[in-house]
């Protein structure tokens, strides 16, 4: 294999920047192709951004990148080389679907490559027989442990079998065993097909050693290229760790050279104090026990590290010693103290570090770390002061201006660390804190431990991965299924077991728990039948998005049961809630003749169902007064010689005064009290002509559509039409925030997957979603509210399908516009109320509105189907006398989608 | 005093948390501009621009007169039809009122025989088509009695009424939508923005960091509702001085101060119903859903797209827990009437309360769910 190979990739002079930090600087590099080619460096030196780069996942910035023969610059290109190429992104199963099965999982990713029914089945086969998933092909992705979820993301990176295979740290947080069948598979599979490229990333130097070709990378650029035993020959070490040391520090010469072993320190003096005490500690979560009766005693000044392979217990454990969760049988104590009934000054003595970054993205390093100091009350002579030591300690420097979510993953470890260790506490919890760390970073970190644990008489609780950093504990427990197999010193525990070392003491020992494994079929890979052009428009892929959302959908009911019942109870309750009929209008009367005439009046006004009657008012200030107050709306005055000047005939007026802060409704009052007015007058005076001559000519109203002026078949029609907007258009931007929020769309990155694809495909769920709802809203509207649907069914189900369209288009459309899932929930909120509630026609017709209101109005789908809904319904109009509202209501839809179709980015920035 | 620390270094959080984000400032300038200015500007009256069509089968002068009499803001230039004609367009709703003069309509009304015009009102729209037809009955026999009469001034003696609207005599719109607006943005934004600061602390993870540090629920969830207090009610104080007073013109009759402490106490109960929600919901899309079907009745029944009093007695005693409608019967009372403390001081203690009530579950809620999730 010495000859000139043709390189798989080839990177040319590429700088890459984040804002105004540089990721890549002026980076050039061939990838020999056929080769397993390996990535090691620091964090943050730009190894994702270069594999990202090279799959297509990231928009090419500067400089060139050909990859498989053409331009990754070219979006041609890109399509028709995404089904060569596989592209596994960093962090544990981040581009799976947590909530669908290992087999929907992959079918899902076997669509996305057009492969036949028949075709993926065999290959989910073969695959999951392969890497020991087969017996668990029901299970949701999410329920597997790390290492399962690491090989699931490989068979789904294989499925299509590409020829190119990026892995961005394949097996950071795995276990030692997970981690060996994870190598071994890639192996055997290279075995089965020499020809394909792998680029692996990885933080493990034993591996990197076990490549063809490394990569050594630093600040943007590549430090050093050749196989491992070269690498090794250049810096005269022994290891690829220690060559790697060697190169790192070629670069950064000011680091301090001490040698990488700790000082072993004596043994612990026995029955010193005991920090940490467990007995009998279970934790159930309803049918599984996650942690079962688990007993240990650790020392001040210990360091207690936890093994074990992913998803057995030691988080459960972390978690129940820090009083996050209770437990369900047993105790725990801190410092004698019983951990479920601890104060906060006890919380202040621990500091606890969890598996997944939870610090504040959106903050920066600096903000992080002030707001933890404060927290902890360290004041600020003493935060700056912990700050000055630690921000350099832990190589944090240049990224204070940074914001803590865009900083690479060794490096958000590493904050994290620090904002753990800020207020000196005296026991230490940290559940897997240094996965996807660099070696260096990681030698630091320990050496930090190490200082707490010896000089500060810290106690430390650490679980890890990593099988020298568990050789630096004082005792170590290893864990399976929510149990310690075993719990001694790692030397004790390698002798014990008669291995050379405490990775084979560790695996043996968990092969002993676990069934053994099937052997790998030998035709693991057999080539695919036929590679179909991934260019082009595809339905299969579009129907396999949606299939997919569906499955996640069907998985979350009671996001359903909230959409269904949410919007039955909504209907009902806003079309019995609202009336647009005002009655029992508050009124009073200041009666200044308190004749039998002036009472006769009052009571004309009383006995109708309009007004309702309050304390008479006794002068011109109570008046006032009791207006402001609001207790009435109407007042009523009565001039004195009011019953004599009717009989007389002559001329006087009873003064109305109308509370007009509500116009709308002071309107309805002023029409109300001239009609009072009117007959009190008649029923007063009946035989006075004079008084009151009857009108000349009459006016006969006669009510349409509702001839009982009943509110019920007014409101009723108009309330879907804003469901029917609202809940659509919310669930659609949250869905697509949430892949962009999780991580999913990488999918979509590195797949051919098209624009339209990714989006019509989601999109059709959920305009199944809402016709289901119409559906549920309609048989209400006609059974429960007793309104019947006097025109063409037919006519309103199709506006209803135009209508969703256009719903879901505009959530689409809102979704482009945001990165979270918290914007997008609140700009699919704030920017569809308005238009949805108020300019859509339902109480103030549109042709009421006035000013720009009005041309949003009618810029807004639901002022459309409003017209299309009453119409059916109350108006029993058809499909001639709609065709208007259909047209226009039909042009939403497109414009909103093809917007959203416009904006979406196929690459990453 | 440790609670006090606490709570004011997580609200610092938490505002630059939502100040850090573009689109959320964007949102909210939105909501308190734009929003507040298309939604007041937009409000006509109840009948404002009525579309109506004349079937004339008189063609008099009385018919033409009172053709002439319908006028522009409160209708629209009248079309002339045929009866059929007339009946399809408004299916169409093209028009809301058609009315019709018999023949002879003119005639008969010189001889005293008091003839009858027929009007048609499009009663999908119940309250237009009431107050439309009220209008068009005043018209029509003010019109005829001014022909019979020859002259306007000859109007019988006998009792007038005189009407008169108190705090708005002028009737103008604007007013009062400004101020309903003000106060649907107020809940949109108040209760979004909370509930989902909280739920993201927990998709993230981050509050079991927070729960594992010597900080309460408690000072978890105030720090949530003081900082969401703080970034609306400046929003809202903004958009009160500058666009409802200066740029709406809208006069404020009672006391400023008053206006804005209402507002902070009514931000309380909106940003305790977030939390509540936030709480409740397990994922940001059942969230989202959740603030659906709250924000529609919180704003539809509030009182501000219909009176409360025009409720059924189920509903108003149902809509006595929305603190939206408490508001908008104090912001009525203090910005148009003029109320003092005196007057409003009920509203505020029941908005208070229910921010307590809301508050309080949402706590223990909040308790509850970090001893469950694991």
């Amino acid at each position: 294999m010495n000859g000139v190979v043709e390189p798989v990739a080839r990177v040319g002079r590429v700088t890459h920047r984040y804002g105004k930090v540089v990721a890549l600087s002026d980076l050039t590099l061939d990838l020999p192709a056929g080769r397993m080619v390996g990535l090691i460096g620091p964090d943050g030196v730009g190894k994702s951004t270069l594999m990202g780069l090279i799959a297509g996942a990231k928009r090419l910035q500067q400089g060139k990148v050909t990859c498989l023969g053409g331009s990754m610059a070219k979006a041609r290109h890109r399509t028709t080389m995404g089904g060569r190429i596989a592209f596994m992104p960093q962090g544990l199963g981040r581009n799976l679907y947590h909530d669908l099965s290992v087999r929907e999982n992959m079918e899902f990713f076997g669509k996305l490559f057009a492969l036949g029914r028949a075709e993926r089945r065999a290959r989910i086969e073969r695959l999951t027989r392969a890497t020991g998933l087969h017996p668990f092909l029901d299970r949701p992705a999410g329920k597997l442990s790390g290492g399962m979820k690491q090989k699931l993301g490989l068979c789904s990176s294989l499925i299509h079998d590409p020829d190119f295979l990026l892995l961005d740290e394949p097996t950071t947080g795995v276990d030692p065993l997970s981690r060996r069948q994870f190598w071994d598979l890639i192996a055997a599979i290279r075995a089965d097909r020499p020809e394909m490229s792998v680029l692996v990333s990885t933080a493990y130097m034993e591996e990197a050693a076990l490549f063809d070709h490394l990569v050594a990378m630093d600040g943007g650029r590549v430090l050093a290229e050749g196989p491992p035993a070269e690498l090794m020959a250049r810096t005269g070490t022994a290891t690829v760790g220690d060559a790697y040391v060697a190169l790192m520090r070629q670069t950064n010469a000011d680091e301090h050279a001490s040698p990488p072993a700790a000082p072993r320190p004596a043994d612990l003096p026995e029955g010193g104090e005991i920090a940490i005490r467990a007995r009998g500690l279970t934790r159930r979560f309803s049918d599984f026990t996650a942690v079962d009766s688990v007993s240990f005693d650790i020392s001040r000044g210990e360091i207690f590290g936890f093994l074990g392979s992913n998803g057995c217990g030691k988080t459960t454990t972390m978690k129940m010693l820090t009083g996050l969760l209770p437990a369900t049988e047993g105790e725990a104590w801190i410092f004698g103290q019983p951990v479920a009934d601890q104060g906060m000054e006890a919380r202040a003595r621990v500091g606890f570090m969890s598996q997944s970054f939870s610090l504040y993205g959106e903050l920066t390093v600096q903000e992080n770390l002030v707001l933890h100091a404060r927290l902890y009350h360290l004041g600020p002579a003493l935060s700056a002061a912990r700050l000055a030591d630690l921000v350099p300690r832990f190589g944090l420097t240049e990224h204070m201006g940074q914001k803590a979510g865009d900083l690479p993953l060794g490096l958000r470890q590493r904050l994290s660390l620090a904002v753990a260790v800020i207020h000196s506490p005296e026991i230490l919890i940290l559940d897997e804190p240094t996965s996807g760390v660099d070696p260096q970073a990681r030698d630091d970190f320990w050496r930090l431990l190490l200082d707490l644990s010896r000089n500060d008489k810290v106690t430390i609780f650490i679980s890890t991965h990593f099988m020298d950093e568990a050789m630096r504990c004082d005792r170590i427990s290893l864990m399976h299924a929510g149990r310690v197999l075993v719990s001694d010193r790692p030397e004790k525990i390698v002798e014990d077991s008669g291995a050379a070392s405490l990775e084979e003491a560790f695996i043996a020992y968990m092969a002993a728990e676990l069934p053994p494994e099937t052997e790998a079929p030998p035709a693991l890979t057999a080539k695919a039948a036929t590679s179909p052009d991934a260019a082009g428009f595809s339905l299969g892929r579009l129907l396999a998005f949606t299939s997919r959302e569906a499955m996640q959908v069907r998985r979350d009911p009671v996001r359903l049961a909230f959409a269904f019942l949410g919007s039955a109870l909504l209907l009902l309750v806003m079309s019995f809630g609202i009336s647009q009929e005002v009655r029992d209008i508050p009124f009073a009367v200041l009666d200044h003749d308190d004749s039998p005439a002036s009472r006769a009046y009052v009571s004309a006004y009383r006995d109708s169902p309009w007004f309702k009657l309050k304390s008479p008012i006794l002068d011109v200030q109570a008046l006032d007064d009791r207006m402001t107050s609001g207790e009435l709306a109407l007042a009523l005055e009565i001039p004195p010689r009011f019953g004599a000047d009717l009989r007389g005939g002559h001329g006087n007026a009873v003064a109305a005064t109308i509370d007009g802060a509500d116009t709308a409704r002071a309107g309805t009052i002023e029409s109300y009290v001239s009609g009072a007015h009117g007959s009190a007058l008649a029923g007063i005076a009946p035989g006075r002509a004079e008084a009151q001559m009857p009108p000349p000519v009459t006016l006969e109203p006669r009510f349409r559509y509702n001839p009982d002026m009943a509110s019920l078949p007014s409101i009723g029609p108009s309330i879907p039409p804003l469901l029917l907007l609202l809940f659509p258009a919310i669930l659609m931007a949250v869905s697509v925030a949430r892949e962009k929020e999780i991580g999913t769309i990488t999918n979509f990155y590195v797949t051919p997957t098209g624009r339209a694809e990714f989006l019509i495909g989601k999109q059709l769920v959920y305009i199944g979603i809402a016709l289901l709802n119409f559906a549920i809203l309609t048989a209400l509207v006609v059974l429960v509210l007793g309104v019947p649907l006097r025109g063409s069914p037919l006519v309103l189900v199709l506006a209803t399908l135009v209508y969703v369209v256009a719903a879901t288009g505009f959530g689409l459309m809102v979704s482009m516009m945001t990165s979270t899932q918290v914007t997008a929930v609140f700009a699919s909120t704030v920017l569809s109320v308005m238009p949805t509630l108020q300019f859509s026609g339902m109480l103030t017709p549109v042709s009421s509105l006035e000013g720009p209101a009005r041309v949003m109005g009618s810029l807004w789908p639901t002022t459309w189907y409003m017209m299309a809904s009453v119409g059916s319904y109350t108006k029993g109009l058809g499909f001639a006398d709609l065709s208007g509202a259909l047209v226009r209501l039909a042009v939403f839809g497109p414009v909103f989608t093809g917007i959203a179709i416009a904006i979406l980015k196929k690459q990453e920035r | 005093m440790r609670p006090l620390i606490n709570t004011f270094w997580l609200t610092g959080k938490e505002l630059k948390s939502v100040l850090g984000d573009p689109v959320m400032v964007i949102l909210i300038a939105w909501s308190f501009v734009v929003a507040v200015m298309l939604e007041a500007q937009g409000a006509g009256d109840t009948v404002r621009n009525a579309s109506i069509a004349i079937v004339d089968e008189d063609r008099s002068p009385l018919s033409r007169q009172i053709s002439d009499a319908l006028m522009p803001p409160w209708f629209q230039a009248p079309v002339e039809m045929t009866a059929d004609q007339a009946a399809a367009a408004m299916d169409r709703g093209e028009v809301m009122f058609v009315l019709s003069f018999p023949p002879r309509f003119a005639a008969d009304a010189l001889a005293g025989r008091a003839p009858t015009a027929q009007l048609l009102a499009d009663a999908t729209a119940v309250s237009q088509a009431q107050l439309g037809t009220d209008y068009l009955r005043n018209i029509v026999q003010q019109e005829a009695r001014v022909f019979l009469a020859a002259s306007p001034e000859a109007a019988p003696p006998g009792l007038g009424l005189e009407l008169r609207r108190a705090f708005n005599p002028n009737g103008n719109p604007v007013w009062f939508k400004a101020m309903s607006s003000l106060l649907n943005q107020l809940s949109v934004l108040t209760i979004a923005l909370t509930g989902a600061a909280m739920l993201r602390e927990r998709e993230h993870g981050t509050i079991e960091h927070l729960m594992v540090m010597p900080l309460s629920p408690a000072e978890v969830a105030v720090s949530k509702v003081l900082a969401t207090m703080v970034v609306v009610l400046a929003a809202f104080t903004g958009s009160l001085l500058i666009v409802v007073r200066g740029v709406l013109d809208v006069p404020v009759a009672g006391s400023m101060p008053l206006l804005v402490s209402g507002a902070a106490v009514y931000l309380w109960a909106a940003a305790a119903i977030g939390m509540l929600l936030g709480t409740l919901a397990r994922s940001m899309a059942q969230f989202a859903l959740l603030v659906i079907m709250v924000i529609i009745p919180v704003i539809m029944l509030s009182g501000g797209m219909g009176a409360v009093e025009s409720q059924p007695d189920l509903v108003q005693k149902l809509t006595l827990a929305l603190p939206s409608r408490h508001f908008l019967a104090f912001a009525k009372a203090v910005a148009f009437r003029g109320a003092g403390l005196d007057a409003v001081w009920p509203q505020l203690a029941l908005m208070a309360g229910l921010g307590a009530a809301f508050f309080g579950a949402s706590l223990a809620l909040f308790r509850r769910s970090m001893s469950v999730t694991g």
